[in-house]
């Protein structure tokens, strides 16, 4: 299991949007690393951020918490957590959990911060 | 009827060996399609980590067992532990996704997760722990959830 996540110095702004990226595996084991991370900027104001998934190729159900809790804790301070993700294998896990209808997904990093507010 | 019997101690970080050892086995012949491969990789992560994570504070000592079942119309997974046992009927429903309520629950998808990834599942009492008996059909026409 390998979990990459630059720290925020690292993390490269487009458009004002703050741009996280995962790779590896996202399982019970490696999400406490992620929500770490995720926390931690949306505490220190990064609350527009877009994360790149297209290196991830497993993500389990405590992953998906991580993501959902992320989107919660931005939106409440007005932003958004958004997701590149192109891997059929992650789509479905969003598709059977539902979860497609709770995150702004896009095809790119630039779909991603391109997208209306509301997630379209 | 072959079995391949795995023994882990309760640590979240092996999880992925069993993923590994586990997807192995099911794609011996006669292999399970590789779009089934990723449910199970899945329903497994989901059931051998609430199985470490009950029986960790019971018998931190004791190996949590995995074991294959490679029959010839199934593939069937058992994961033990001696956790003190649950009654996943008892769960309660997340809300729907479009409730903004949803966003509060960060957890609670694992076993709904392997219901809808496997073809069969059951979540037996043992004489000291639980059970979780996961089958996947292996029909060459069979569809994966997972499948695009």
């Amino acid at each position: 299991m390998e979990l990459e996540i630059p720290d925020s110095d690292a993390s490269a702004d487009t458009g004002g949007w703050t741009v996280l990226t995962a790779t590896g595996e996202i399982d019970v084991a490696a999400a406490p690393g992620l929500r770490e991370k995720l926390v931690e900027l949306i505490e220190d104001g990064t609350n527009e951020l877009v994360v790149d998934l297209e290196g991830v190729d497993f993500i389990d159900s405590t992953g998906l918490g991580v993501l959902v809790g992320a989107v919660r804790r931005a939106r409440a301070a007005d932003g958004d957590v958004r997701l590149v993700c192109t891997n059929s294998r992650l789509l479905k896990v969003f598709d059977v959990t539902g979860l497609d209808d709770v995150f702004a997904i896009a095809d790119s990093i630039d779909d991603a911060v391109g997208m209306a507010t509301d997630g379209s | 009827m072959a079995e391949i019997h795995l023994e882990i101690p309760p640590r979240l970080d092996y999880l992925a060996v069993v993923r590994l050892v586990v997807a192995t086995a099911a794609a011996l012949d006669p292999p399970l399609p590789e779009s089934r491969l990723d449910d199970l990789r899945l329903a497994v992560t989901e059931a051998c980590s609430n199985a470490i994570k009950a029986h960790r504070p019971e018998a931190e000592d004791e190996p949590v067992i995995v074991s294959c079942h490679l029959e010839s119309d199934c593939f069937r997974v058992d994961i033990r532990d001696r956790g003190p046992g649950f009654d996943p009927d008892a769960l309660s429903e997340l809300p729907d996704t479009n409730d903004p309520e949803r966003l509060q629950h960060e957890s609670g998808l694992g076993i709904p997760l392997i219901r809808v990834l496997t073809d069969d599942v059951t979540f037996e009492p043992a004489d000291d722990g639980t059970i979780v008996s996961m089958t996947l059909d292996r029909p060459d026409t069979e569809e994966s959830i997972l499948t695009p």
